[in-house]
């Protein structure tokens, strides 16, 4: 899977949970999950449960907290794959 | 763990305390209930001469008995165990008024990286659903 097709996926999981107040446009590689684009710890367990599914892997306590940015959670999938 | 010391180990206070005891409790979930006293503070005004039991306050005795006696139950090396609901989604399908026992009961959806998902519903002494959905909660050592 290419770079490009990882981060539209992750785009995909990732807008579900924004606050009504962020678009789906302010998703960059370079973006904080929490800081950046304001989700909850909560939403963020969400988040790397979605993408346990969607690329057919398992993350751990220490993958999770690697994917602080947008760009983490694409390293933390390709090094998975 | 007993069922005794999940509620010895309630956080909440006695007027905002909506267990009375816990059925059964497993790796997969809990049953547990209350009974709504007449004396409730929140009758007295919900609503004016017509008390019912509030929604919120429904919602919160099933994360009381749903989310926090099983998070304490599935974490009992915590000392200091906080479960801060999160999430909730429920339906309301009757009405509770004061004197009335409600049974909850709540299954595991998951629990992982702290967080707690339970598929929940309440039912009165007549099996009849009260209420029914989904509560979420994080699990920390503090606030």
């Amino acid at each position: 899977m290419t770079t490009q097709e990882i981060n539209q996926k992750l785009l995909e999981i990732v807008k579900v949970y924004l606050p009504q107040d962020v678009t789906e446009s302010s998703i960059k590689p370079e973006s904080h999950l929490m800081q950046d684009l304001g989700i909850n710890s909560a939403h963020l367990v969400d988040i790397v449960l979605d993408v346990e599914d969607t690329f057919d892997i398992m993350l751990d306590e220490n993958d999770m907290q690697q994917m602080q940015r947008v760009e983490d959670a694409t390293t933390v999938i390709q090094n998975k794959l | 763990m007993k069922e005794g010391d999940i509620l010895k180990r309630l956080p909440y206070g006695k007027d905002f305390c909506f267990v009375d005891g816990i059925n059964e409790i497993h790796e997969n979930g809990v049953v547990g209930w209350y009974r709504f006293r007449e004396s409730e503070s929140f009758y007295k005004h919900h609503f004016k001469n017509n008390p019912v039991t509030p929604g919120v306050i429904l919602t919160e005795c099933m994360a009381q008995i749903g989310l926090v006696c099983f998070g304490i139950y599935l974490n009992p090396s915590l000392e200091h165990a906080s479960i801060v609901m999160t999430e909730n989604h429920v339906i309301f399908e009757k009405i509770v008024l004061p004197n009335e026992v409600v049974i909850v009961s709540s299954t595991l959806v998951y629990y992982r990286f702290h967080k707690l998902k339970v598929q929940v519903n309440m039912r009165n002494e007549n099996n009849e659903i009260i209420a029914r959905g989904t509560l979420s909660g994080m699990i920390t050592d503090h606030f």
